[in-house]
């Protein structure tokens, strides 16, 4: 029984990156149908920023904030700009073929100016064990635990209390009509890529003391972001936090209860059967049919 | 004007054959390698460009049913099998594996049938890595042989891009019929719009699965020419960056254009091979590229010629009235 507590402990851990990174690929669909393909590249090259900072001699925590930001002007604002905004009209496909071609550019990029080594990185949370009711647990996981549920219950809140976060639900929701009500739906959308991109580096910040800083990461974390979105329903913020907590979970106890080789096809079953049965997504709401 | 165009059309078309044909002769062994997986490359992309381009259904498997199509010739072929019986089998079963993941598209479409395909994708892949007992698990599968046709060895790199490009030829040809066929009018009355071809009494049901199924078979024929060609084959070919890729090529070259694929197959081959000499920026620039081509032109290279010349048929229709307006006027 203590392997399963650890399991589900370290799952959650996991679990609650993914949802950070689901969340900001959801207000994408959402406010803009952007299907980012790079999304798992966005939560690498923060990191090298951060990484970066600290070799020109700017402390932790003005790399920190330096990476944050340049991030938000880079990931967000010029990803919008000159990205997203030329291609809008053109439909989903173009665009999201688009965001793979911009996934290989910021891995080649990041290879070729950084390094192509793994790095490694400092932890914003203390290293160590604890023991909780009797089992030992890592501070890292507790500590990625607490800030990605913090992250995340602020974002809600934002979403749902805030006159704000009103007015964002109402751009994505209905833009026509949130245009004729008065909310600047171009801002609320740009506030979304904005969002999306500060999730991203704050994604990064936890992840890589953990598997280090790489080039090649955001393949699978993207990977796993888009199938929590999906399972959870990525018209959603809230299935796709539920979404990213069940795949973290589920990757854990598949490891050490199926099989090691055929640990990631479990959650990509568990993604076909959802979506043949429930294609909204478990928590998700159906989408209205063009046709 | 149009009646130039046809023999214009047909000649410029004898000409890039007779290239290809003749041109690769003194090429050294790196450049037909490349040439040959051009030709591979290209009969995949016109398999996607069916089911994409010409159906409508978006697949981000493509890449895998190159890697069942390889691994069956690589099987047959090292246990003695000639080459056009693997790539029979390798139709078989392409076509087979491509009919049942037509399935979810009958029931889910657009970015949720993207998902679902890119789900098969990767599960292909583990099956590749781990059942080594039939693949040879991360080693892998070497010492593919080449063919021999008709008493002639195709060792050689030249006699072996002839091999390619022929079977491209034949797949042209293939494709070129289908999509003038009524199966392929009724692949594009499922892409432009399915309630309205199935009113007109199209089985859209089995149409669907048929442009999966064909589509994913054109795969399987280049995954078996692509096992001879490389004569070495491990899982790390066929993962998920093949199928994004061939996407890639489709979009790019022009999806449901019939030489999308060709021009698309180019560009993502040949493209990053005359980068190269920009060492280690060719990815780069290659990535930048195609956004910057997708952001002129969302329908591919041949979007933009098609405008043009659409274009050029409007002026030229306008002039037409023009002079026929100022006809009657001198009539009058």
């Amino acid at each position: 029984m203590s392997n399963l507590f650890d399991l589900l402990v370290a799952g959650l851990a996991t679990g609650a990156i993914y949802a950070l990174v689901a969340v900001g690929f959801t207000l994408l669909w959402q406010t803009s149908q952007t299907i980012n393909f790079a999304q798992g590249e966005f939560v690498m090259l923060p990191a090298f920023l951060m990484l970066a900072a600290m070799h020109v001699g700017a402390p932790f925590w003005l790399a920190i904030i330096l990476g944050i930001l340049l991030s938000m002007i880079l990931l967000g604002l010029a990803f919008k700009m000159l990205l997203v905004d030329p291609m809008m009209r053109h439909g989903v496909l173009p665009l999201a073929i688009a965001t793979m071609a911009l996934a290989i550019g910021i891995k080649e990029a990041v290879k070729q100016f950084f390094s192509a080594e793994a790095s490694p990185f400092p932890s914003i949370v203390p290293t160590g064990d604890i023991t909780v009711l009797g089992h030992v647990v890592s501070l890292q996981s507790i500590g990625v635990l607490v800030v990605a549920i913090l992250a995340v219950f602020g974002l809600t809140t934002l979403l749902n209390r805030t006159s704000l976060g009103h007015q964002m639900q109402a751009a994505a929701q209905n833009p026509t009509v949130a245009r004729i009500i008065g909310v600047p739906v171009e801002r609320m959308i740009l506030l979304t890529f904005l969002i999306n991109a500060f999730l991203v580096a704050l994604a990064s910040l936890l992840i890589t003391p953990i598997y280090l800083a790489k080039f090649s990461s955001g393949e699978v974390l993207g990977q796993a972001a888009f199938i929590a979105a999906i399972v959870g329903g990525f018209n959603q913020v809230r299935g796709a936090i539920a979404g990213g907590l069940l795949i973290g979970v589920l990757d854990n106890l598949a490891a050490s209860y199926i099989s090691t080789q055929y640990r990631a096809a479990v959650p990509l079953i568990f993604l076909i059967v959802v979506i043949l049965f429930r294609p909204q997504g478990l928590l998700g709401r159906a989408e209205e049919r063009t046709v | 004007m149009s009646g130039f165009a046809k023999p214009l059309k047909i000649a410029l078309g004898l000409i890039v054959i007779a290239g290809l044909i003749v041109v690769p002769m003194n090429f050294n062994r790196y450049g037909l390698f490349i040439l040959s997986q051009w030709a591979v490359m290209t009969i995949a992309a016109m398999g996607l460009n069916l089911t994409l381009g010409y159906a409508g259904q978006v697949s981000l498997a493509q890449g895998a049913f190159v890697g069942i199509g390889a691994y069956a010739a690589a099987i047959m072929t090292t246990h003695g099998w000639p080459l056009p019986a693997a790539i029979v089998v390798a139709i078989v079963l392409a076509f087979a594996v491509g009919w049942v993941l037509g399935y979810p598209a009958l029931r889910v479409q657009h970015h949720y049938l993207a998902f679902v395909t890119l789900a098969f994708s990767t599960l292909a892949f583990l099956v590749f890595r781990n059942e080594s007992w039939l693949t040879g698990g991360i080693y892998g599968i070497s010492n593919i042989p080449r063919p021999h046709f008709f008493g002639i060895a195709t060792n050689k790199p030249l006699p072996f891009y002839y091999v390619c490009l022929g079977s491209l030829a034949i797949v042209s040809v293939a494709v070129w019929w289908l999509i003038r066929s009524p199966w392929g009018r009724a692949f594009m009355a499922l892409r432009e719009n399915p309630l309205r071809a199935q009113s007109l009494g199209i089985d859209t049901r089995r149409y669907t699965l048929m442009a999966f199924a064909i589509g994913s078979a054109l795969g399987g024929v280049a995954g078996a020419l692509y096992a001879p060609l490389t004569q070495y084959i491990d899982p790390v070919p066929f993962n998920l960056s093949l199928s994004l890729d061939l996407l890639m090529m489709v979009i790019v070259g022009g999806a449901g254009f019939f030489f999308g694929p060709f021009l698309g197959a180019m560009i993502a081959v040949l493209l990053p091979e005359w980068l190269r000499f920009t060492e280690g920026y060719y990815l780069m620039l290659y990535a930048i590229a195609v956004m910057g081509l997708l952001i002129w032109s969302p329908t591919g290279i041949l979007g933009i010629l098609d405008r043009a010349m659409a274009a050029r048929r409007t002026k030229a229709a306008s002039a037409l009235r023009a002079v026929a307006k100022s006809r009657l006027e001198t009539v009058q």
